[in-house]
């Protein structure tokens, strides 16, 4: 802890990149070693030189300095050089990006500003330390829960790369979906031909392979611990059996959508309306029969999107039905060269090389694709079905009538089958927020502010992982099931630690995909073990060694930590008090904000130590008509934003004081108190976009410091002070053009409002 | 310079390249990551926004930095050029080159030498719309964050004048190129993509109308670092468009060009019209398709899209752009597949969806790596290890996945016995 050895900092100051053109150099060492009374500070005309570190070193080695303090760049150039060891807490003041580059050269306010910067860092650099990483027992054990195509792959891959694996799979035999399927799309070249799945030699490779354990028939009953020390209990018929595992891919699947609800398209009520699954059935018997006489078919006709892209049962598209459609054409034309197959369809999608095989079929003449909508589906006296189609290309309605129709149903992932397939007709399940509340009932929540604080928070309660996690039993998912977290960047994050999703549970997709889905699922998966052996955080912070200590002595049991952590890292004791979980952890400091006792602290970052930065900075006398405005920016988007408009050297007002965080989830409340209290005439917060297509580095972080202003306005009514005083904006990293504007209106706002009434007292 | 043992070797430093590289560093492995260009991130560091989020990709980019600035296993480098790879698995040889930047370490980007350059060239990164000085930093947020001399003008006896301006003494127009060689024991090949051609597709008019762009300009048009700073503007005279139509399939799902579906420009082109509806409200956008082709949960955009007023899809190709003479307003002529029947509408900006072209259709990482007719690598259970789009057409999220998952397959890669 930062106690515990004595903080010993000194000050370095770069003069180069004519920072000494801009400010008086001198003023601000008088600063370091007046005021914050350093022991050692030093100007260099370009500290980023070997030469320039060379000095810091000799003094971290001649003068027992542990904490290293730099006004010049940023952060984000020039890491190596600056990077003096474990043992030593590096600052950095972007006194180019954060004073020089961005405001008025040798003006008494960028020179205050300045000055304002040094005392800030200096503070810090006294009261931070630089973290150690945590030594906890990590198993590297993985578990994969499903035993399909993508389960399969995970499995072989993780023991190729010398980790032994734990496989549960909950029908009697492995092999899912893709056993049941006589062929897969053609994926290599020419792309043409249809090809084997394969799935039988992974079986037999996964049955014959002793490093991996294979459960039949069985199901996770319950997983409990963290990641590297998860305890799974494992529903196996004969009993339970248990296992230490050290990180999960979630490889359940998908189900079909419940064929019961296209009755619409004469499911259930034509006799001859069959599915895409019984199709496969029927190739895997050898024959295409109608249900009704049990006569080969002479023609069929595919409805393509059966319930996908449709609002009132699946809104997605489930990726896979045109191909399949294509495949089973070929299967049938293959085994009745006289038959005639008929292809619905909306938008035929045969991504990339496939658009080979979508040819390949074209020149089928006994196979006709024809675009348009469904209008009605009925059975003629012979138990033929009749499809009638509006809004052809021809531009007219036409009707097709076949032996037999098959229905292209598409792919629900198994998080959600019970919302997507339950009873009912078109019951499109409840994303995100609406399903918020009964995750919250599900989770136990005895506190009604949780599905405010943490909507999304939502698990899908699908009952696979069965997770004792105070904030739900299993992956939280953002739209439609689909566990992941971080959509586009970095698909295979989900908000718990060590658990990753792969194969059609993650998205809808093929065979192919699945293969190689779960061979990143795996690899994340043993990355997330490797890592956290070495007391490291995963995404985003990856490899930061800093975490979260929690003084629970004072902890009043307001559980808004447990709530509010995106990651699902605390559990709670039955008072209430947080069961931490560092294992769990991402490092954001989510927490540190959410707790109104500031218990939760970090070596290199607390409550404590910004509020003393705060009450570092010299707030002028009313008189002097210098408002100041001081201004919490994430690090992640908003910080990059900022130091790009000092880039391009837009200059913008010299009364903001800027103090990044970890995430803007991390800002505490106490510290807006902190600054009206010590004069500040204003807080302004920027954070990334929230809602749904958030961009939030930790999901939540900026929605949870909105959630927590709208507290903070309450308490600025009570003290009779303008709800203008604190302001957020969303600041994504492109936008840098908008930060001279945003602060230069709002400091003219705040010089109208007038200067805060408590500056002073 | 030195040369270099590793894990893995992997080329390219785009999505794919970067997150194969990042992902096994993480795990403890040893990496060496070469990049032809002077920054890490490829082709999406010249895009404005992604789909389906419309986030810019520097946010997720600077994750990747701040991942790579952290690792000290990943041995990164730019400006590097791969001249052969020999050996099997368990034993390659990368050579490579590594060219001048003509700007050393030293550079803290903080653009005294761009003020003091006189020296103009065209930018390669904003496809030719757009001019920088002949030292330049490669974009704003670029990775490393330090300035570069066009070579074409290292020897230029004005760029002593930048030179001069740099406070650090960074700038060494005297550098050479140097060779030195990379052993691994697998090595990962992402050098992705590059938009087709449009100005093969001739009936399409790119090339011949000025007003006719592609995709990827849009996203530097688009983009607040780029040649309009964000704001929409025809090329010819530099107004707001007015009425948009956007080809699909230009190139691509043709025998003629790409037979292959490039997969993105449908995502790519909703949410161009997204954004392009948002700064111009006024403004009408036409779209002209074979095939909407959005997969997943990427549907939703296409939803969203149909509530849009103002923005129409036609099914139908575009067969003709032509130029009305004297307004710089083009005439797209679109065909309907099935029937052949022909319509004609007058718009003031063409963007042409074209498609993806592997660069592995250029340059094969061995002699003997497995590539289809179109030059994209084929997965084998041996060799070189294609990521990415140097794979098949796909986009950021399934770059990263696939990426991920040749990631996986490379650690796990052992010497033939």
């Amino acid at each position: 802890m930062a106690d515990e050895i004595e903080r010993k900092p000194a000050v370095y100051i770069c003069t180069g990149c004519d920072i000494a053109g801009a400010i008086d150099i001198d003023a601000l060492v008088n600063v370091a070693e007046k005021e914050a009374k350093v022991p050692i500070c030093r100007t260099h005309e370009c500290l980023c030189t070997d030469e320039g570190a060379a000095l810091i070193k000799k003094d971290i080695a001649d003068e027992g300095i542990n904490g290293v303090v730099i006004s010049g760049c940023s952060s984000r150039i020039n890491t190596d050089i600056f990077n003096f060891g474990p043992d030593v807490y590096v600052d950095r003041i972007p006194m180019r990006e954060f004073v020089t580059w961005c405001h008025e050269p040798n003006d008494e306010d960028t020179q205050m500003l300045a000055e304002d910067y040094i005392r800030m860092g200096t503070v810090r650099a006294q009261n931070a330390a630089p973290p150690n990483a945590f030594e906890e027992e990590v198993g590297k054990r993985i578990l994969v829960v499903g035993g399909g195509m993508a389960g399969l792959n995970a499995a072989l891959s993780t023991v190729d790369a010398g980790y032994e694996t734990v496989l549960v799979e909950k029908e009697g035999v492995l092999g899912g979906w893709s056993s049941r399927f006589t062929k897969a799309f053609p994926k290599k070249p020419p792309y043409r031909d249809l090809q084997e799945t394969g799935i039988d030699d992974l079986v037999a490779q996964v049955e014959g392979n002793d490093k991996i354990k294979v459960y039949t028939s069985s199901t996770v009953g319950e997983i409990s611990g963290q990641p590297g020390q998860f305890d799974v209990t494992i529903n196996n018929g004969s009993g339970d059996a248990a296992e230490r595992i050290g990180a999960i891919v979630l490889a359940s699947g998908w189900r079909p959508y419940a064929p019961e609800k296209l009755g619409h398209l004469g499911y259930g009520k034509c006799k001859n309306v069959v599915t895409n699954l019984d199709v496969e059935k029927m190739a895997k018997e050898g024959d295409f029969i109608r249900p009704s006489d049990g006569q080969p078919v002479k023609s069929v006709a595919f409805i393509q999107c059966a319930g996908s892209r449709d609002q009132d049962h699946l809104p997605y598209c489930s990726g896979v039905c045109c191909r399949v459609s294509l495949k089973q054409a070929k299967y049938i034309r293959e085994k009745y060269p006289d038959a005639k197959v008929y292809i619905l369809y909306k938008d035929l999608r045969s991504p990339g090389q496939y658009e080979l095989f979508y040819a390949q079929v074209q020149e089928d003449e006994g196979i006709f694709l024809t675009k348009g909508e469904v209008a009605e589906v009925k059975e003629e006296a012979n138990g033929q079905v009749t499809v009638a189609l509006d809004d052809t290309l021809l531009g007219e309605s036409i009707e097709v009538t076949a032996d037999m129709v098959v229905l292209a149903s598409g792919m629900v992932p198994s998080t959600k089958v019970e919302e997507f397939n339950a009873a009912g007709d078109g019951a499109t399940p409840a994303e995100d927020s609406d399903g918020a509340a009964e995750a919250a009932d599900a989770a136990s929540a005895t506190d009604a502010t949780e599905a405010t604080a943490d909507g999304a928070s939502a698990e899908s309660g699908a009952g696979i992982l069965n997770l004792t996690y105070r904030l739900g039993t299993d992956l939280p998912n953002i739209k439609y099931g689909f566990p992941d977290s971080h959509f586009i960047c970095f698909p295979y994050e989900t908000r718990r630690t060590g658990i990753y999703a792969a194969g059609a549970v993650r998205a809808p997709m093929d065979m192919a995909s699945c293969v190689s889905d779960a061979r990143g699922a795996a690899m994340k998966a043993i990355q997330c073990v490797e890592m956290l052996s070495r007391g490291e955080a995963v995404h985003p912070r990856s490899g930061d060694i800093s975490y979260p200590d929690f003084l629970l002595q004072r902890c009043t049991q307001c559980k808004r930590c447990t709530e509010e952590c995106p990651f699902g890292t605390l559990n709670e004791d039955e008072k209430g008090t947080p069961l931490v979980n560092l294992l769990r952890c991402r490092r954001c400091g989510i927490c540190t904000g959410s707790c109104p006792e500031r218990i939760i602290s970090f070596t290199n970052h607390s409550v404590q130590m910004t509020s003393k930065v705060i009450k570092a900075i010299d707030v002028p006398d009313e008189e002097e008509e210098k408002p100041r405005i001081l201004v919490f920016v994430c690090e992640n988007d908003a910080l990059p934003a900022f130091e790009t408009a000092a880039m391009k050297r837009m200059k913008y007002s010299s009364m903001v004081r800027i103090i990044p965080l970890r995430c803007l989830g991390n800002i505490n409340i106490i510290w807006i108190a902190d600054s009206l209290s010590a004069g500040f005439d204003a807080v302004m917060l920027f954070g990334c976009k929230h809602g749904d297509d958030y961009q939030c580095h930790y999901v939540k972080g900026s929605e949870l410091a909105d959630y927590r202003m709208g507290n903070v306005q309450e308490k600025l009514k009570q003290l009779v002070l303008e709800e203008e005083r604190v302001r957020i904006h969303e600041l994504a990293i492109d936008e840098y053009d908008k930060v001279p504007q945003i602060i230069d209106e709002y400091v003219e706002e705040i010089e109208e409002i007038g200067p805060n009434p408590y500056k002073g007292f | 310079m030195e040369n270099l043992t590793v894990d893995i070797c992997v080329v390219g430093g785009g999505m794919a390249g970067m997150t194969a590289a990042i992902e096994a560093a993480e795990i403890g492995k040893e990496v060496a990551l070469i990049e032809r260009e002077a920054y890490l991130g490829g082709r999406v560091a010249r895009m404005y926004h992604y789909f389906p989020k419309q986030c810019p990709p520097s946010c997720g980019l600077e994750v990747n930095y701040r991942r790579i600035r952290q690792n000290a296993r990943i041995h990164f480098y730019t400006l590097a050029d791969v001249e052969s790879v020999d050996g099997q698995d368990g034993a390659y040889t990368v050579k490579v080159r590594q060219n001048p930047r003509f700007v050393n370490e030293k550079c803290t980007a903080c653009g005294e030498c761009e003020i003091a350059c006189e020296l103009e060239r065209e930018s390669d990164f904003d496809y030719g719309l757009k001019k920088t000085k002949a030292i330049y930093l490669p974009h704003q947020l670029a990775f490393p964050l330090r300035h570069v001399v066009d070579p074409a003008f290292a020897g230029d006896a004005k760029m002593k004048a930048a030179a001069d301006a740099c406070p650090v003494d960074a700038i060494d127009l005297g550098q050479q190129a140097e060779n030195f060689e990379v052993k691994a024991t697998a090595v990962v090949w992402a050098t992705g993509w590059k938009p087709y051609d449009a100005s093969r597709i001739e009936n399409l008019g790119f090339g011949q109308c000025k007003n006719v762009i592609t995709n990827v300009m849009m996203e530097r048009l688009a983009a607040p670092n780029g040649p309009t700073d964000g704001k929409i503007l025809r090329p010819s005279d530099q107004k707001e468009p007015t009425r948009i139509a956007f080809a699909q399939c230009a190139g691509s799902r043709d025998e003629n060009h790409l037979p292959y579906c490039s997969a993105i420009c449908c995502s790519a082109t909703i949410k161009q019209a997204g954004y392009v509806r948002e700064k111009l409200p006024d403004a009408e956008v036409h779209v002209f398709y074979i095939d909407i082709r959005t997969p997943g949960r990427l549907e939703d955009i296409y939803t969203n899209a149909q509530d849009d007023g103002k923005l129409f899809f036609h099914r139908g190709k575009a067969a003709r752009v032509t130029e009305k003479p004297g307004t710089g307003n083009l005439v797209i002529e679109a065909e309907n597949t099935i029937t052949g029947e022909k319509s004609e509408m007058e718009v003031d900006l063409v963007v042409l969806a074209t498609g993806m072209v592997p660069n592995t259709a250029d340059e094969t990482p061995t002699s003997d790596a497995a590539r289809d007719d179109f030059g994209f690598l084929v997965d084998g259970s041996t060799g070189v290890i294609g990521a990415g789009v140097a794979t098949r057409p796909l986009d950021v999220s399934a770059s990263v996945q696939d990426a991920t998952g040749k990631a996986m397959k490379a650690i796990c890669t052992k010497a033939r016995e």
